[in-house]
């Protein structure tokens, strides 16, 4: 059995249209505020959405110039920026599903490739390595956490800062809308009236490296269901591979885990898929919570936020409530945090699943 | 770090499929849709779900079905990369809503707006309940790739990983797989990687 270089978690990052960067959000998550508002986006009308606002002050302000998507990616990735000065062996790790979709509408296809918009990153960045792109619906985000931890523990990088970003575009609304899975409410994810998603706009960045650092990466997995390209696994059963591969690497076992951040988008197959698949893993009795009530589902940025605000509550010794949800809807128990807590979380599962059969899950333990 | 081998490789192009060096099927008809039809149904003629199939879906599976062709697909990995990602059919959804007074989205072409459906698609097909990615890149990046399924291997997260390129956008269209295992005779470099995608010039 080979060895793997630890790898750690160092600087992180958000940016929502709750704040501009992880304490912002923070304060906000902690007074139970959510981005999820009704309002028109383009053609799409009365939709809950939470959509950054162009009134904000920080983009008002902001000098630089472009999309709102570089503009968010790129904020969230300042304060990392300001710490840690890429080198020549320092990987860019994208995650997003649809990048710049909207040059769609303005017939420039081209624009709307997401190489284009990894390179500009890239550029404005100061990153010399060639830009990966992860874009896997919805496990993007948590995946290219794996990513840069993979190809660090194999010698090809030394750090890596893990950017994720999307957009709720009129693009992806209609689509969701086409397939009936909008909720007609601020979305209420493992509740037994949940209806659907809502979606959001997010960024969020973290950096990696092998220098000793407050969290480390402990453990990961990415199993497809090989089921259904749109529908999740009735068993649960790529999600259940993942977290039972993630948790192997760790050498740990469903009673060390102290916390799960799950996906729970609130549409009723799939929060009713992970509560399949946490029972089956034996996590049914680990405190767990969705943070789609306050942001939305973020699409590939969901995964990187989620863990973001994740490992500020591990440092903040809090448990973050699932804003929506009352009262259980999944056929089998979970233990869905409903009131901001004091508790300690040592070790970590965040997971994600998606479009395709996609599913993710990582370990990170608190050092 | 232990030695992989590239045990098997698929190239689609130019109305070509070519395994191995051995060209394995042709057409004369230069349009992707009866192109890809023919040479599938060579392969497999009972999957009705690969006619719903958006093009890149239909080009992956292609590959995939010449590729795996008698080949064991025991913890089989599955690592894609492409140029366009999904949007050759993100412009055809893009078109169904571009208007209000004809505005009709589908969700038939919508779930197809993502890249790795291709990489879900194959998965259901071949019953791959294992790891699988799907990134994007102006061409194969071959360190990150080999690195990656290199990496799936010395895990022991996968017994063997099927790598490749599946590409298409406005019926320009490449396909490359190839398996990487840890047995084999040819071995998994960087230089052995690039001569498979030499044959796309052929």
């Amino acid at each position: 059995m080979i060895s793997w270089k630890p790898v750690y978690i160092h600087e992180r990052n958000c940016v929502t249209p709750l704040g501009q960067n992880i304490e912002e959000n923070w304060q906000q998550l902690l007074a139970g505020k959510t981005a999820i508002l009704q309002q028109d986006v383009g053609l799409i009308r009365d939709v809950f959405v939470a959509k950054m606002s162009h009134t904000t002050e920080w983009l008002r302000e902001d000098a630089n110039h472009g999309t709102l998507l570089e503009r968010l990616l790129l904020k969230a990735a300042e304060p990392i920026l300001k710490i840690h000065r890429p080198s020549a062996r320092t990987a860019l790790v994208l995650a997003t599903t649809k990048g710049e979709i909207g040059y769609l509408a303005h017939s420039d296809p081209a624009g709307a490739a997401l190489t284009v918009l990894a390179r500009k990153l890239a550029q404005k960045l100061h990153v010399v390595t060639e830009p990966i792109v992860v874009s896997h619906a919805c496990v993007s985000g948590v995946l290219a956490i794996s990513v840069a931890k993979r190809l660090m523990q194999m010698g090809l990088y030394d750090d890596a800062i893990v950017l994720a970003g999307d957009e709720a575009s009129e693009f992806v609304l209609s689509g969701f809308q086409a397939f009936q899975a909008m909720s007609p409410f601020p979305c209420k994810p493992f509740d037994k009236n949940r209806a659907g998603v809502s979606l959001g706009d997010a960024a969020a960045c973290l950096y990696l490296s092998f220098e000793a650092g407050p969290f480390q990466v402990t453990g990961e997995a990415a199993i497809n269901d090989a089921n259904h390209i749109s529908g999740p696994s009735r068993t649960g059963e790529g999600l259940y591979q993942s977290v039972k591969r993630t948790m192997l690497e760790a050498s740990v076992t469903a009673k060390d885990i102290d916390f799960i951040s799950a996906h729970g988008t609130a549409t009723p197959y799939n929060d009713e898929m992970e509560a399949i698949a946490f029972n089956r893993s034996g996590l049914g009795h680990v405190p767990l919570n969705s943070l789609k009530g306050y942001f939305g589902h973020t699409l590939g940025a969901a995964g990187l936020l989620e863990t973001v605000v994740s490992l500020q509550a591990m440092e903040q010794r809090m448990l973050i409530p699932t804003l929506g949800f009352e009262e259980l809807g999944t056929t089998q128990g979970l233990r869905v945090v409903r009131e901001l807590k004091s508790a300690p979380i040592q070790k970590l599962l965040k997971t994600a699943s998606g479009f395709g059969g996609s599913n993710a899950a990582i370990l990170i333990e608190k050092i | 770090m232990m030695v992989s081998y590239i045990n098997k490789y698929c190239v689609v192009a130019k109305e070509r499929v070519v395994v191995d060096a051995e060209e394995q099927f042709t057409s004369k008809d230069d349009s992707f849709s009866a192109f890809v039809k023919e040479a599938f149904k060579q392969r497999n003629s009972s999957y009705p779900k690969f006619f719903k199939m958006d093009s890149l879906s239909k080009l992956g599976m292609l590959a995939a079905e010449y590729t795996l062709a008698e080949e064991s697909t025991d913890d089989l990995a599955l690592v894609l990369v492409n140029k366009f990602g999904s949007l050759d059919t993100d412009v055809k959804h893009q078109e169904s809503i571009q208007d209000g007074d004809h505005f009709f989205p589908s969700p038939a072409t919508f779930v197809y707006t993502l890249a790795n459906i291709c990489a879900g698609e194959i998965s259901i097909r071949h019953q791959l309940q294992t790891e699988n990615i799907f990134f994007v890149a102006d061409q194969f990046p071959v360190k990150v790739v080999s690195a990656y399924a290199d990496y799936l291997l010395a895990s022991g997260k996968a017994k063997r990983v099927l790598c490749g390129w599946i590409d298409f956008f406005q019926e320009k269209y490449e396909a490359v797989l190839y398996i990487v295992s840890p047995e084999g005779e040819k071995q998994h470099t960087e230089e052995n990687i690039a001569s498979l995608f030499r044959t796309l010039e052929d």
